[in-house]
């Protein structure tokens, strides 16, 4: 599964796999089951390390969640899991096939909504493809719009579509619903949770919004410090829900590990209805 | 109580724009059909428009037309050549750029109007340096648009078509291009706009038939009315120019948000 690699890699130009592990190393890997692996990743910024020998496993079609504070670099890391940054030391191992979908859609302005689903696919690929990914994130009567004619809402599903239509291997989610009103959030979080269900990628999102990394992911990191300072399985039954028992523990659990003052008193005693006004409070 | 809708029906708003010009003209009229306003300094509404009528029908004015016309058209070509494929060079690569951008904005700073002596000397008096003129203004004006155009394309776009896979080309094509589109479209219209400008100023230099020509001719004569028949003329061509980069814009920009013109 995982067959690209790159690490050491200080040349901004160098390509995907010049530098690294060696071959036999990788096939082992490869026969392992992850779909990422990083070890000892440093990126630095002006002699700041933002991610400080980093390591993280993915296997092949797990849902991770990453939780962190803002400049914690976990958006560091998604991008040099999408090798979008290349300037870092440390072995990375991605699959081939991945797809990013970013904060803001980023549709291009000038394609019209289907045309941007298949910018960048190889070979001629047809209309009936990007229709084909359109419909199954609810946007089938949308093809021919232009982006601007999108709401916040469509335009994410689109950049959904977008990310599917390239059939990854990784899906790489860098806070995508952080934009959305809280329900139309609540719609694309549902929306994400059945495609990854249907597909079997494996999937980091990145996010700042608890609740959401406890509905969607099998596991949840939390970033500190440019590394996975703690992790927890996210053993609940799926589908889930904030009224869930073990919701509200995992969920004090991961706040305090997040830093947020008060958390563990407060949580544990929440009602369903309480959980569901502060999930609307974290949004805003 | 007051209705809310209660909108009261008034002069239709063109009407009320119309008016000024119209008075502006009658009291034109008026000055010089009772003499305060020579023919020699300024010819009547009247006269100008029946000497329009004759040098339209005599055939001199549509052909000194066609002359401009054609000045402009292959200025604006090669000019416009020129500015596009020096911002190209500057604005897709760092090389270009330390070449191209630091002299385009050294000889930028230079007035183009200045340089008519020179062209002249270089050049002599016939098409080329009236031709070199309108180049000039107008390769400068695409070139500044067009260079900022490609340099304000959104970075989060490029990094999102990089992540899509695309190549260096497939970027430029696909997103590098159509965000400097604007931009260029921009351009376009300034340096449109320069372009007549640059006509009026290359045409009052020995030219031998041109509107410019036709004013020159006329200035001797001190007729007021074929000048400002000239004038006139040049207005609308200007103003044929800008609907025509209008209209190409609709077509090509009709996916920007802030479009308006539907």
């Amino acid at each position: 599964m995982a067959t690209d690699v790159h690490g050491s890699v200080t040349d901004e130009e160098e390509e995907i796999g010049a530098v690294g592990l060696r071959k036999e190393q990788r096939a082992v890997r490869a026969a392992s089951g992850a779909a990422v692996q990083v070890d000892g990743l440093v990126r630095a910024f002006g002699g700041r390390a933002v991610l400080d020998e980093l390591q993280l496993d993915i296997q092949t079609g797990e849902f991770v969640a990453l939780l962190g504070r803002s400049g914690c670099g976990k958006s560091t890391l998604l991008k040099v899991l999408a090798g979008l940054d290349r300037d870092i030391e440390g072995e990375v191992l991605v699959p081939r096939r991945k797809a990013v979908a970013f904060q803001a859609p980023r549709l291009m302005p000038w394609k019209r909504v289907w045309r941007n689903v298949l910018l960048g696919l190889p070979g001629r690929p047809e209309r009936d493809t990007a229709v084909r990914a359109l419909e199954e994130v609810g946007l089938g009567h949308r093809v021919d719009a232009w982006p601007k004619t999108l709401s916040g809402g469509e335009a994410q599903r689109a950049s959904l579509a977008r990310a599917l239509v390239r059939e990854p291997d990784l899906l790489l989610l860098d806070e995508p619903f952080g934009a959305l009103d809280a329900l139309t959030r609540i719609k694309a979080q549902q929306l994400v949770a059945e495609l990854w269900q249907e597909r079997g990628c494996a999937v980091l999102l990145v996010t700042h919004d608890v609740e959401e990394a406890l509905l969607l992911a099998d596991r949840a990191l939390v970033m500190e410090d440019g590394r996975i300072a703690y992790e927890t399985t996210v053993d609940l039954p799926r589908p889930r829900e904030i009224s869930d028992p073990g919701f509200g523990a995992l969920r004090a659990r991961l706040l305090e590990r997040l830093g947020v003052a008060g958390a563990q008193s407060t949580a544990p005693a929440h009602s369903p209805a309480d959980s569901s006004t502060d999930r609307a409070a974290e949004a805003a | 109580m007051v209705p809310v809708s209660g909108r009261r029906r008034v002069v239709p708003r063109w009407v009320r724009r119309t008016v000024g010009p119209v008075a502006l003209v009658v009291l034109w009229q008026v000055l010089s059909a009772t003499g305060v306003l020579e023919g020699d300094i300024l010819a009547s509404p009247g006269t100008i428009a029946a000497t329009a009528g004759d040098l339209v029908s005599d055939g001199t004015l549509p052909s000194a037309m066609l002359v401009s016309l054609q000045r402009v058209a292959v200025g604006l070509v090669l000019g416009g050549v020129a500015g596009v494929v020096l911002a190209l060079v500057s604005g897709l690569s760092r090389l270009g750029e330390d070449l191209v951008d630091a002299t385009v904005q050294m000889l930028r700073s230079i007035p183009w109007v200045g340089v008519i002596p020179l062209f002249i000397i270089w050049l002599g008096i016939g098409e080329a340096p009236k031709i070199a003129l309108i180049s000039l203004g107008v390769a400068f004006h695409l070139y500044l648009n067009v260079y900022a155009g490609i340099r304000g394309v959104d970075a989060q776009l490029v990094e999102a078509g990089t992540s899509l896979g695309l190549s260096r080309w497939g970027l430029i094509r696909h997103v590098v291009l159509p965000g400097a589109l604007p931009g260029a479209m921009t351009g376009l219209r300034y340096s449109l706009a320069t372009a007549w400008l640059a006509l009026v100023f290359g045409e009052q230099v020995n030219a031998d038939d041109g509107l410019g020509f036709l004013m020159n001719q006329a200035r001797e004569f001190f007729r007021t009315d074929v000048i400002v028949v000239c004038l006139v003329v040049y207005a609308i061509l200007g103003l044929i120019a800008d609907f025509l980069v209008r209209t190409l814009e609709r077509l090509l920009l009709q996916w920007r948000p802030t479009f308006t013109g539907q």
